[in-house]
């Protein structure tokens, strides 16, 4: 029988971790996860998950103390949210560069300075390029299914997965959730199998100088050098497009239910106007695309589930029937566009599709977003595109950009 | 899923074997190169084992506790921290290139 609770986005990513059975949690509350870390160390202290949690001072020791467990085995987690990520950004590249699965909740939220404890995606974002697996989660049900599916791609590639969720809109916002049967977890998703034991029989260093040239080890074994460790991440990552769709499509056989892979689509097929976002503000993009349908305009959303590995060929062909395309996103690359803005139009390149593209920036620092704004920003587009207004622009939804903060 | 193929690649990590000469021959890094009077080394010149203090405190672990003294010159990079600690001053640091003098 169906296990369905009310639940925040937190205390589903909770469970979610739990269902997966790691050995060692390490983690450093900060808002908005610090419900997520405070459950975790309830679960453990009260023997409901029998892991090792490690108290840190900081988040570069978090994730320090993650890459070390699974150097000798054990399946780890972690989550943080803002400049908790910044502060172990340089963790980040290591614990990709050293091949371990580590999965971490981003509870995304926008970065300081100025503060702010409010949503937006710019933290995660920064951490584009460090070699992580990036998963955006649109609901609370998303949130523990990816959890359990995380696991099942990073031990599959031996690349570390962030499980992406809005702040406070997710976080702290109660919805149901269907909870998956332990057991039919315990089948998904089978014990962690590390590619290289770190143990007191067969000692060995690891990571250590690689010279740029590939070298005859004493034995004369000739060995990777730096640039081949770094290709085969990047050969890794291409392949993570087929493990990410198979790990949605067997995950979906199991529990029924099936999120979408790397791109899921909302009224696709007919779309001539179509939305892309990730996370919540592209769930509320479905409801302007409902409201604009109302009035007679054929609007769709193009939700991007996986930003790493970029779903490339996925976009485009989510993208096949579109006149014009709107990207909401809540982060930026400052002095080009929003991030998913340029990823979109390279997926584009080399396509017979040259369509305008809307590059909205909105919801910083929890700015709210609503969908009839959205619907306009869309309706926007495409009175342009009625009139032959075929360019690119870009604009700062519900932000006051007046003339006299044109810098 | 191309699974096998990460599986077999024992280097998936980057490991090493702790050997000697795993990082290849870095004595080819080396400016100055030590040279030791055995007159005045202590265990060489008093044939006991003694001292030693180069042997502990060389970082690369390329002194040999013996008599004499011997320093693996493939290996030496030319830190000159032996030279540094030996109570009797037995080690010159000498430039590459030029006579032990």
């Amino acid at each position: 029988m169906a296990d369905v609770r009310i639940l925040t986005g937190n205390e589903a990513a909770a469970l979610g971790v739990k269902l997966c059975r790691p050995n060692v949690v390490a983690a450093y509350p900060i808002t908005p996860q610090s419900q997520l870390a405070e459950i975790l160390s309830r679960y453990v202290e009260g023997g409901e998950m029998r892991a090792e949690y490690v108290r840190v001072e900081g988040e570069h020791s978090a994730l320090t103390v993650c890459i070390s467990a699974s150097t000798v085995g054990a399946r780890t987690f972690t989550a943080t949210s803002s400049n908790g990520l910044l502060y172990m950004h340089e963790q980040l590249h290591w614990a990709a560069g050293s091949r371990l699965p580590v999965v971490m909740c981003v509870v995304n939220r926008g970065v300081g300075a100025p503060w702010s404890i409010f949503n937006d995606q710019q933290d995660s974002l920064a951490q584009r390029d460090t070699g992580w697996i990036q998963l955006y989660c649109r609901d609370n049900q998303e949130i523990i299914d990816t959890i359990i599916q995380a696991y099942w791609i990073a031990e599959s590639l031996y690349i570390p997965v962030m499980v992406c969720y809005d702040g406070f809109v997710l976080s702290h916002t109660m919805m149901p959730v269907d909870i998956p049967d332990a057991e039919e977890v315990r089948g998904f998703l089978p014990p962690y199998k590390a590619h290289t034991l770190l143990t007191p029989e067969a000692p060995r260093t690891i990571n250590s100088v690689l010279f740029p040239w590939r070298r005859l080890n004493p034995e004369g074994v000739l060995c990777d050098g730096y640039m081949e460790m770094r290709y085969k991440l990047q050969a890794a990552m291409t392949r993570a497009h087929g493990v990410i769709r198979k790990a949605n499509d067997d995950f979906a056989g199991v529990f029924g239910r099936d999120h979408g892979g790397l791109v899921w689509k909302y009224r696709c097929e007919d779309a001539e106007l179509v939305f892309s976002g990730m996370g919540s503000i592209a769930n509320e993009a479905t409801v302007a695309a409902d409201l604009l349908r109302e009035e007679g305009i054929p609007a769709g959303v193009a939700g991007v589930r996986t930003y790493r590995p970029f779903p490339r060929e996925e976009a485009a062909e989510a993208l096949r029937g579109a006149k014009a395309l709107v990207v909401l996103q809540k982060g930026l690359s400052y002095g080009y566009e929003g991030c998913l803005t340029s990823d979109l139009k390279a997926a584009l390149y080399g396509t017979p599709l040259l369509i305008p593209v809307v590059d909205v920036v909105a919801g910083l620092g929890g700015r709210d977003v609503k969908a009839r704004e959205i619907a306009g920003a869309g309706r926007d587009a495409w009175k342009d595109l009625q009139a032959g207004k075929l360019e690119n622009r870009s604009l700062w939804l519900n932000c006051y950009t007046g003339e006299d903060h044109a810098g | 899923m191309d699974e096998k193929s990460v599986k077999r690649d024992l280097n998936v990590s980057a490991l090493c074997v702790p050997a000697k000469g795993e990082a290849g021959r870095t004595g080819d890094w080396r400016d100055f190169r030590p040279v030791i009077d055995h007159k005045k080394c202590i265990p060489s010149s008093k044939n006991k084992a003694a001292c030693f203090l180069c042997w502990l405190y060389c970082p690369e672990g390329v002194v040999k506790m013996s008599i004499p003294v011997e320093i693996d010159m493939d290996y030496c990079k030319g830190c000159g921290i032996c030279a540094e600690e030996c109570p009797p001053n037995a080690i010159r640091m000498v430039r590459e290139g030029e006579n032990d003098g």
